[in-house]
């Protein structure tokens, strides 16, 4: 074919690869040095444009590779020369860098556009339009972050990116900081992914502290060379250590806590980082350390049962959830639980491909709900302004935009919308030919060999995985609008229509990458990975059962969310439950709600007694044995003891007393002396007389 | 025992008796008198040492000028007797035992080998004639001479300026 | 000529007399001429033992004495006087305003 004809003979880009990193590092500068003076146009303008030149350099990579396969190492600069312990900052250019740089830059783009409109609004809803250059700086932050993790060639860098990207996710989840419950509600939430994460940076950072006991280096090429050889025990721990690196940043159990708070943050970062790029970074880890997991089958084991714990956990939690933001997040840590599981058990293509399956219809579904989430508030401004409407509805002021239960009938009212979002929500359900299937799919096969107990963790979980994504799409989308603001909904704008239908149409068309028989997108990987690349096979009765059980469940939810709810609306509003699943579920309907209490638990066995622990520390500890007794009483009143002995005893008492006594004793003896004179004249002479005899006497004798 | 000795012993009884008459007379002009004889006395021991111009010299100034002047001071204060009791008791038991102490010394010292010198052989010509006493006088130690002439000036002057009288004192106290 | 030990002696005896008048009489003139009698004793001894060397200096130094002497009494007397013009009294115990 002419491209790969082209890339064959063409020129190499590879030493272009420091761009990635540096347009979007240029944008931010500009945004950040000369925002103020510009207007919201420029500056969407310049951030979207540095992301869309990361990407076309990243589109040059990947010509670069398809005819030199082998990729390239770009060093830039040394960073770390200790003895023997040397750390450049350099750029790997292989298949596998260069997909996660695709999917980076090539998502990360439409989310700028689709943020140029999204946060147009947003600052104006809650009154400070001050604060867009703000957003879009960060945004470009995230790029450069995670643009350095994909594409460092040591572990080092890649924690460098990997902090990054932490970073910028809690500046971002904390974007509007003095919003929220209570006015800090959302710095709460950014705290704590920042603290949940930290734990799992905690995790990276033993591996590679043992990494460098064990190994003495950090590079890739140089750690799996030596791999082999390395005591196996050294790797386990290394593998585990990872592992909980992953759980923090991929939100698997016992760290995914965070990743529903992060909802706070704005839709778009919602959409970037949240479910297609810094999410991702775990499995990303996982798959380019596929030459130490191999080595070590334990810990693939405990990667595979956490993976798939973890989704179907999340899948039944996301069935009770309200939010629409919630259900889409809760339904990210399953899909990530998809991932792990599958580069856990050795499918390491299985699992990138569906990383860039989910990172296309996880946006697509994230920014259509930023899209129904404005559209209400369009309508909920709509009406505050219509002094005829406002009569009719009082209720518009505490409105929550985000709650599905005020939702509904959107179909007819947000045309585009509903259809990409039925799109996404249908991949997502893992419905033929969409995207989500294919990847899906190969992810259940390989689970089938793997284990037959993971295969049915898994397909339970992709079960609910339609049923939750079906109920959503019900709720929001049809039935009648149940709300004034929603019934006054409009369309988004075209800034941020257009980048939604260009995710849909990726999302149609982005599962032939890996079509069974075919497998592009194994082969392309293969170059990085080698012999762990191995195709996936396509088990006919895997797709079949799974399909079957998808739309099972989508008729499901429909029956309950559809016809039962018509049902429900005839029934009196107080006694009215909002779920038709609650009569069903009952208690445990409530125990999903609350996602099974495990904040709470958290919060009574780790939280509490922490900052019990610390407030103990810093008031027992630090402020009373501390502060006021050891400083206080022994070194200060100590100091002022010696000094009082030193001044009063010493100073006053031995050296004034030397002086005193000095003038004393001169006085004394002066007075005694005084005695002498006793003007008598003879007594004078009597003394010389005296004097004159002993002298006498003294030479005479002598 | 030669002349010589006997006069000596005569003439020291003489002195020595004379002293101690000074010293216990309670009336001042008997004390006077009493040391005019022993300068007397001295005087004769001067011409039996060959020193004529040095015994008349005593004669006239020691005994004639200076106890004179003494005579006139004396008669001048009235030479009342002093009190009985002394103020400080034991200076008089000390002094005398301290005497006796010197004495002893002293003659332990003159009459040991210490004090003594051989006998004198002669005198050269003119010893103790005025001529030479004067010649050594105005040649060798004309400076000495000199300084005690001005000395002599200074008494004077202080004698004069000491016995003014309180109002001539107050005038010059400007 | 006797030995010039005698005279010497006779000039201890004499001194030692003066010195023990300084210290006992309370009469400032008796003291006075106390001093007088040292002197005197101070010149017999320089006159014998200018006789003993037949050097005429001895004898030059009693003319000196005496000269000192002469002008020391005037002085003296003098200051007696106007000591008694002030306390009416010669007494030297009573002279005692120089005590500390």
């Amino acid at each position: 074919m002419l491209l790969s004809e082209v890339a064959a003979n063409g020129p190499q880009f590879f030493y272009l690869v420091p761009l990635v990193v540096l347009f979007p590092l240029i944008g931010l500068l500009i945004n950040l040095i000369f925002g103020k003076r510009l207007s919201e146009t420029i500056i969407g303008t310049v951030a979207s444009t540095a992301t869309v030149l990361a990407l076309l350099v990243a589109v040059l990579l990947g010509i670069s590779l398809v005819g030199h396969p082998e990729g390239a190492i770009v060093p830039v600069m040394t960073w770390i020369h200790i003895g023997e312990l040397n750390i450049p900052w350099a750029f790997q250019v292989d298949s596998l860098s260069v997909t996660m740089m695709l999917v980076v830059a090539g998502v990360g783009a439409l989310i700028h556009v689709y943020a140029v409109g999204y946060m147009h609004d947003d600052v104006r809803h809650h009154g400070d339009p001050s604060r867009y250059q703000r957003f879009f700086v960060f945004f470009n932050l995230f790029i450069v972050a995670m643009m350095i993790l994909v594409s460092a060639n040591n572990y080092l860098m890649l924690f460098i990116g990997w902090e990054g990207v932490g970073l910028c996710s809690y500046l971002l989840i904390g974007f509007w900081y003095d919003k929220g419950e209570g006015g800090i509600g959302n710095a709460i939430a950014g705290k704590k992914a920042f603290i949940t994460n930290r734990i799992g940076d905690f995790g990276f950072l033993l591996a590679a502290f043992i990494m460098f006991v064990f190994f003495g280096t950090f590079t890739f090429e140089a750690v799996f060379e030596q791999a082999p050889e390395v005591a196996s025990g050294a790797i386990l721990a290394i593998t585990l250590f990872m592992l909980l690196g992953v759980a923090g940043k991929s939100a698997q159990i016992p760290l995914y806590v965070w990743l529903p708070d992060a909802m706070a943050g704005p839709t778009p970062v919602s959409a970037l980082i949240h479910a297609a790029t810094m999410v991702t970074a775990g499995v990303y880890l996982v798959a380019r350390s596929a030459p130490l997991y191999v080595l070590v089958p334990e810990a693939q084991n405990v990667v595979v049962w956490v993976g798939g714990l973890t989704a179907l956990f999340a899948a039944t939690i996301a069935v009770a959830q309200f939010d629409i933001k919630k259900v889409l997040a809760y339904s990210t840590i399953s899909q990530l639980g998809f991932m792990v599981a599958a580069v856990g058990m050795g499918a390491f293509v299985a699992g990138i491909f569906h990383l860039v399956m989910h990172a296309f219809f996880k946006a697509l579904l994230f920014l259509s709900a930023g899209s129904v989430i404005q559209g209400i508030e369009r309508g909920a401004h709509h009406i505050e302004h219509d002094p005829a409407l406002r009569k009719q509805a009082k209720d518009v002021h505490d409105l929550d935009p985000q709650d599905m239960r005020n939702m509904g009938g959107l179909r007819t009212r947000m045309k585009t919308t509903f259809w990409v979002y039925l799109i996404g929500a249908l991949a997502l359900a893992g419905i033929p030919p969409l995207a989500g299937f294919w990847s899906k799919d190969e992810i259940l096969a390989e689970a089938n060999i793997f284990n037959g107990w993971v295969y049915v963790l898994l397909t339970v979980a992709a079960v609910f995985t339609a049923f939750y994504m079906g109920r959503q799409v019900l709720m929001v989308f049809f039935g009648k609008p149940r709300t004034a603001a929603t019934a006054h909904a409009s369309e988004s704008p075209n800034v941020m229509t257009v980048p939604l239908m260009i995710l849909a149409g990726l999302t149609i068309l982005a599962g032939t990458i890996n079509l069974p028989g075919v497998h592009t997108f194994g082969h392309w990987l293969e170059q990085t990975m080698e012999e762990n690349a191995h195709a996936g096979e396509f088990v006919i009765f895997v797709a079949a059962l799974s399909t079957i059980l998808a739309i099972t469940a989508l008729l499901l939810a429909y029956y309950l969310y559809y016809h039962r709810y018509k049902s429900m609306q005839d029934q009196p509003a107080a006694k009215r439950p909002d779920d038709p699943l609650r009569p069903i579920l009952g208690p445990v309907f409530k125990l999903l709600e609350n996602k099974y209490y495990i904040d709470e638990l958290y919060s009574l066995v780790i939280l509490n007694p922490y900052v019990k622990l610390s407030q103990f520390l810093a008031d027992v500890i630090d402020w009373q044995f501390w502060h006021d007794w050891f400083h206080d009483v022994v070194i200060a009143s100590t100091y002022n003891r010696l000094a009082s002995f030193s001044s009063i005893q010493i100073d006053l008492g031995v050296i004034d007393g030397i002086a005193n006594g000095l003038a004393k004793v001169t006085q004394s003896l002066a007075g005694q002396m005084r005695r002498l004179q006793t003007g008598y004249v003879r007594g004078y002479a009597l003394s010389v007389f005296f004097g004159v005899v002993l002298i006498l006497g003294y030479l005479m004798l002598r | 025992m030669s002349t010589e000795l006997a006069l000596f012993i005569m003439l020291s009884t003489v002195a020595v008796a004379s002293a101690l008459g000074m010293l216990f007379s309670r009336n001042a002009v008997y004390a006077a008198l009493f040391l005019i004889l022993n300068f007397a006395t001295v005087a004769v021991f001067y011409l039996i040492l060959s020193a004529p111009f040095i015994a008349l010299a005593q004669v006239t100034v020691y005994a004639g000028a200076i106890m004179v002047l003494f005579l006139f001071v004396i008669m001048l204060l009235g030479a009342e007797q002093t009190g009985r009791t002394p103020t400080v008791w034991w200076i008089q038991p000390l002094a005398l035992v301290l005497g006796v102490i010197l004495l002893i010394e002293s003659a332990y010292l003159v009459f040991t080998q210490r004090g003594s010198l051989p006998n004198p052989e002669g005198v050269p010509a003119l010893y103790g004639a005025p001529k030479l006493v004067g010649e050594t006088l105005f040649t060798q130690y004309v400076l000495p001479f000199e300084v005690t002439s001005i000395l002599l000036l200074v008494g004077m002057i202080g004698a004069i300026v000491l016995t003014q009288r309180k109002a001539r004192g107050k005038m010059d106290d400007s | 000529m006797l030995p010039v030990s005698y005279y010497i002696g006779l000039s201890a005896v004499l001194f030692t007399i003066g010195a023990v008048g300084v210290l006992i009489r309370r009469n400032a003139i008796v003291i006075f001429m106390s001093i007088e009698l040292m002197l005197n004793a101070a010149n017999l001894a320089f006159v014998s033992y200018a006789r003993v060397h037949g050097a005429i200096s001895g004898q030059i130094f009693v003319f000196f004495v005496m000269a000192v002497a002469a002008a020391e009494v005037a002085v003296g007397l003098a200051l007696i006087v106007t000591i008694f013009n002030t306390k009416q009294s010669i007494d030297v115990d009573q002279m005692n305003a120089l005590k500390g």
